[in-house]
């Protein structure tokens, strides 16, 4: 297990690399989610009001 | 392909097809992730190569988003088509996102490997435009209020900016660079293992997917607030 997380030596470049690809893509697909709900609802309680 | 182009169809299609899309996409993110930690080091670059699995996907589709986001452009000012406005509009984001992992995962394989974490030659510093471009095209779009009028001047920009794609594809053979060249899609087959090829490409097929799935909840998102905007304005019109 520590020979892995060792990388061969290169852990502080290989798990950065990792991490930051996580928190790039994690963040773009919980802001984009959560975009979506909030849209959604607000025009699904517009046009209902309106009907 | 315009008949798809319907808003209305638009939100019919994309909503059956969308729990499919992110399925998939899991899936093929999740498979290259367990093949990439699973593949051995490489006999030159050691371990280090686990960082290719991520910097060769994002940049894939930062530029294949950058390849959407003008063809999108390009129909919108042609045809004056309002949903490809919302697609070239949502594309901008997602380039710019996977356009900085690739510079970072780059810069963190480039530091062991090359002894530097930035150098300033044809390949880096044109795929630094290209993240330069996504967020000069964020800015204008922001800085116009006018939507259509945002739209046409955006789409300029994108189209003008279209011509940094083949100068990032082709640097690695016109300027001497730190950066290898073409080691995938060359003529005579990959330079590449196939334990190496495995994680890559699927991380490929997964990044380009990630990128549709998020375009079309961004399309939707676009297009339920234009659905409330309108509600509103009708309102005040009464």
């Amino acid at each position: 297990m520590s020979d892995f997380l060792a990388m061969g030596g290169y852990a502080a470049f290989v798990w950065p690399s990792y991490a930051v690809t996580v928190i790039g893509l994690g963040g773009l697909i919980g802001w984009t989610l959560s975009s979506y709900a909030r849209a959604k609802a607000r025009a699904k309680a517009l046009e209902e009001r309106r009907a | 392909m315009f008949e798809f182009a319907n808003p209305k169809r638009f939100m019919d299609l994309s909503g059956q097809l969308l729990p499919w899309l992110a399925a998939v996409t899991a899936v093929t993110l999740a498979a290259g992730l367990v093949l990439g930690f699973l593949a051995p080091p490489d006999y030159q670059q050691g371990d280090t190569v686990k960082i290719m699995f991520l910097h060769v996907p994002a940049a894939w589709t930062a530029m294949f988003a950058y390849g959407v986001l003008a063809f999108a452009s390009l129909i919108g000012l042609v045809n004056r088509h309002p949903l490809a406005d919302v697609a070239a509009k949502c594309t901008a984001p997602l380039g710019a996102v996977f356009t900085a992992l690739g510079l970072v995962t780059g810069s963190l394989w480039g530091r062991p490997m090359w002894g530097t974490y930035w150098v300033w030659d044809g390949r880096l510093t044109s795929f630094l435009l290209l993240l330069l471009l996504y967020l000069g095209y964020i800015a204008l779009g922001n800085a116009i209020e006018d939507e259509v009028r945002a739209a046409r001047a955006c789409a300029i920009l994108a189209l003008v900016g279209a011509v940094n794609l083949p100068i990032i594809e082709f640097s690695v053979d016109w300027w001497t660079t730190l950066h290898q060249g073409e080691s995938i899609f060359r003529a005579g087959g990959p330079l590449i293992a196939g334990v190496f090829l495995w994680p890559l490409g699927l991380n490929g097929i997964g990044y380009t997917l990630l990128f549709l799935t998020l375009l079309m909840i961004r399309i939707r998102t676009e297009i339920f607030e234009r659905r409330a905007r309108s509600v509103l304005l009708l309102e005040v019109m009464r």
